[in-house]
C-alpha cells in the first residue's frame, strides 16, 4: 500500500519536473532570441543617434554614407494598420454580434466556418490574390498611376485581422451571463436595445482585447504588405500613396545586407521597435481581457 | 374580470412535456401561490405568462393564454413584458449602479428627462422598501448590496416599468429569514395595486402570503383553491401528502 503511494508520488514528481523543464526551456529560448535581438540592434546606436534613427525622414541604407531614418517606415506601418483597423473593427464586431446573437443556427454554422477558413488562408496567398484583384481595382477606381498603395494594404490586412476580431469578440459576447440578457428582456427591452445597451457594454473589455489582438496581427504581418503596398520608403501623404512598412523593410533587405554593417544593425533595431510595438499591444489586450469587473 | 385566463395550456421543450392541459384563472389583485416539487413545471408556467419561454430553442406550446381577455401572442412583446414583470430566484442586478438598475426599464421605454427618472427611481425604491437603505449611495454598484437588498432592488427595477402583474419565481430561496420577511412584507403591500403570482418551494411561505394556492405535480395542475382550504382540507391525497411532507 505505502509502496504504491510512494511510487505514485515519484511519478508525479517526475512529471512535474518535466513540465517545469519544458516551461523553462521555452522561456530560455525566448530570452536567447531577445538578447540576440538587443545585442545586434543596440549596436547601431554606437554610431547613430537614437533620435536620428527614430525621427530621421529618409531611409537610404545603401547610399554612402547610409541614411538610416525610419520615420517613413513607422508612419507607413501605422497608416496601413490604422486603415486596416478602421475597416476591420466595425465589420468584425458587427459580424460577431450577428453570429452570437442574431443568426439562426444554420447561418451561424456557415458563417463560423467561413471565418475559420479566412483565418486559414496563408498570408502569401492572400497577398497574391490581393495583387491580382485588389491592386488593379484600386488603380482603376481612384485613377492612380499604381494600385500598390497603403489603401490596398489596409484592405488586405483588414481581411487578416477580421477572423481574430470576430472569434474573440464572439467569445466575449457569449461569456456575458445569460441572466443579464433575460433580465433585460424581462424589463421589456427589445433585442436591439439589449444588444446595444447591455451586451456590448458588458462584453466591452473582451471586445477591446479582440480589437487589440487583431491590430497586433496586422502590425506584425509581412508578406502580404510587402507584395501590395508598393514599398516606397517616403513619408506617406495619403492612403493612395505607396508606403513601406517596418516588417516589409526587414524582410526585403535582410538578405542583401552585409553582416556587421550599419545597415544590418539598423534592421535589427527596426526589429526592436516592432517588438516594442507588439509588446505594448499585447499587454494592453491582456489588461482588457483580465480586467476585473468593477 | 380575471387578469389571466389559461385554457388547455400544454408546453413542450423538445421531447419533454413540461405542462399538461392547464386550465386556470388568475384574479385581479390577488396573490396566487404556486407550490409543487422540483420539475413540476412551476417556473415554466410562470415564464409562459410573459413569454420568456420563447427564448428557449425547442419550445412548443398549444392552448391559449389571455390577459385582460386578450391573447398574449397578439400583444407587442415589449408591451406585454412591461405589463407582466418577473423577479427571478437569484437576484440579478445588471452590472450598473443602483440608480441605473432601476432607471434601466424606463430609459429603455424612452423616458430621458432627469427629473422624471429621479421621481420614478425614488418611488420604485420606496415601494420595494429599500429606499431608506440605499438613498445615500444610489450611484454605487448594485453588486455591493446584500442578497436580500439586491432582491428588493430587482423588485424596484420591475416596479419602475409600471407593471400590472408581478411574477415571483422563488424570490426568497437564497435569502435569510429576515430578508425573506422583508420581501414577503413587500409582496403583501404590493397586492393593493398589482396582481401577484408567487412560485415558491417554501410551503409555509405560500400559507403566509397567498390568497389562493395551486399545487402542481409533474406538469399537471392537481388542485387550486383558497390557501385556507388547501392547507386545512385539501381534496386531493397528493396535495395533502406534499404539504404534510413539507411540514414534517
Ligand atoms: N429550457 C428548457 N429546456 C428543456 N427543458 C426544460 C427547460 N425548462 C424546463 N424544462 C423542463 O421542464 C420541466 C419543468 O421544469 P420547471 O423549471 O418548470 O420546474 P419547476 O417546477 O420550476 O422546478 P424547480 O422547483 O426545480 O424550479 C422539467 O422537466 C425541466 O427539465
Ligand atoms: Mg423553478
Amino acid at each position: 500500500m505505502t509502496k504504491k503511494i510512494t511510487l505514485r508520488k515519484l511519478k508525479e514528481f517526475i512529471i512535474e519536473k518535466l513540465i517545469l523543464l519544458c516551461g523553462l526551456a521555452s522561456i530560455f529560448f525566448v530570452m536567447l532570441i531577445f538578447i540576440f535581438l538587443l545585442k545586434e540592434g543596440l549596436a547601431l546606436f554606437k554610431t547613430v543617434k537614437v533620435s536620428n534613427f527614430l525621427l530621421g525622414k529618409s531611409w537610404y541604407p545603401i547610399s554612402e554614407p547610409p541614411e538610416l531614418g525610419i520615420l517613413p517606415l513607422i508612419l507607413g506601418s501605422l497608416l496601413v494598420t490604422f486603415g486596416a483597423a478602421i475597416i476591420s473593427v466595425p465589420i468584425g464586431v458587427a459580424c460577431a454580434v450577428y453570429i452570437a446573437e442574431i443568426a439562426p443556427g444554420k447561418v451561424k454554422e456557415v458563417l463560423k466556418a467561413g471565418i475559420e477558413l479566412l483565418a486559414a488562408i496563408p498570408s502569401v496567398v492572400l497577398g497574391f490574390i490581393g495583387m491580382v484583384t485588389l491592386v488593379p481595382w484600386v488603380k482603376k477606381v481612384f485613377n492612380l498611376p499604381t494600385g500598390l498603395t497603403a489603401l490596398s494594404g489596409s484592405i488586405m490586412l483588414a481581411f487578416m485581422a477580421m477572423p481574430t476580431i470576430v472569434s474573440i469578440a464572439e467569445d466575449a459576447l457569449y461569456s456575458v451571463p445569460r441572466s443579464y440578457k433575460e433580465g433585460a428582456f424581462a424589463l421589456g427591452a427589445t433585442h436591439w436595445q439589449t444588444i446595444w445597451r447591455l451586451l456590448l457594454p458588458a462584453a466591452s473589455s473582451g471586445i477591446l482585447a479582440a480589437v487589440m489582438l487583431g491590430i497586433g496581427r496586422v502590425i506584425g504581418e509581412t508578406m502580404a504588405v510587402m507584395m501590395i503596398t508598393g514599398n516606397s520608403a517616403v513619408i506617406p501623404q495619403t492612403f493612395l500613396a505607396p508606403v513601406r512598412t517596418l516588417t516589409a523593410t526587414i524582410a526585403a533587405e535582410m538578405g542583401e545586407t552585409v553582416v556587421g554593417s550599419e545597415h544590418y544593425f539598423a534592421l535589427f533595431a527596426i526589429g526592436i521597435v516592432l517588438f516594442i510595438i507588439s509588446f505594448v499591444i499585447n499587454v494592453t489586450a491582456d489588461l482588457f481581457l483580465h480586467r476585473k469587473p468593477k | 374580470m380575471d387578469k389571466f385566463k389559461i385554457e388547455q395550456l400544454n408546453i413542450w421543450f423538445g421531447k419533454i412535456h413540461a405542462l399538461r392541459d392547464i386550465n386556470l384563472s388568475i384574479y385581479n389583485n390577488e396573490i396566487l401561490s404556486i407550490i409543487g416539487p422540483a420539475n413540476s413545471g412551476k417556473t415554466t408556467f410562470l415564464r409562459m405568462l410573459n413569454r420568456l419561454n420563447e427564448l428557449e430553442p425547442y419550445f412548443r406550446m398549444s392552448g391559449r393564454v389571455l390577459i385582460d381577455g386578450r391573447e398574449i401572442q397578439t400583444i407587442d412583446l415589449e408591451v406585454l413584458r412591461r405589463k407582466v414583470g418577473i423577479i427571478f430566484a437569484l437576484p440579478l442586478p445588471l452590472p450598473l449602479s443602483i440608480y441605473d438598475n432601476v432607471a434601466y426599464g424606463p430609459r429603455m421605454h424612452g423616458i430621458r428627462q432627469k427629473s422624471r427618472l429621479d421621481e420614478i427611481v425614488e418611488r420604485s425604491l420606496k415601494q420595494a422598501y429599500i429606499w431608506e437603505e440605499v438613498k445615500d449611495r444610489l450611484f454605487s454598484s448594485a453588486f455591493k448590496l446584500s442578497g436580500g437588498q439586491q432582491q428588493r432592488l430587482c423588485i424596484a427595477r420591475t416596479l419602475a416599468t409600471d407593471p400590472e402583474v408581478i411574477l415571483f419565481d422563488e424570490p426568497c430561496s437564497g435569502l435569510d429569514p429576515i430578508s425573506t420577511a422583508k420581501v414577503e412584507e413587500t409582496m403583501l403591500n404590493l397586492k393593493k395595486n398589482y396582481t401577484i403570482v408567487l412560485v415558491t418551494n417554501n410551503v409555509k411561505q405560500a400559507a403566509r402570503v397567498g390568497d389562493r394556492t395551486a399545487f402542481f405535480l409533474s406538469g399537471e395542475l392537481i388542485e387550486l383553491d383558497t390557501t385556507d382550504k388547501i392547507f386545512t382540507a385539501p381534496k386531493d391525497k397528493r396535495t395533502d401528502g406534499y404539504i404534510r411532507g413539507k411540514f414534517g
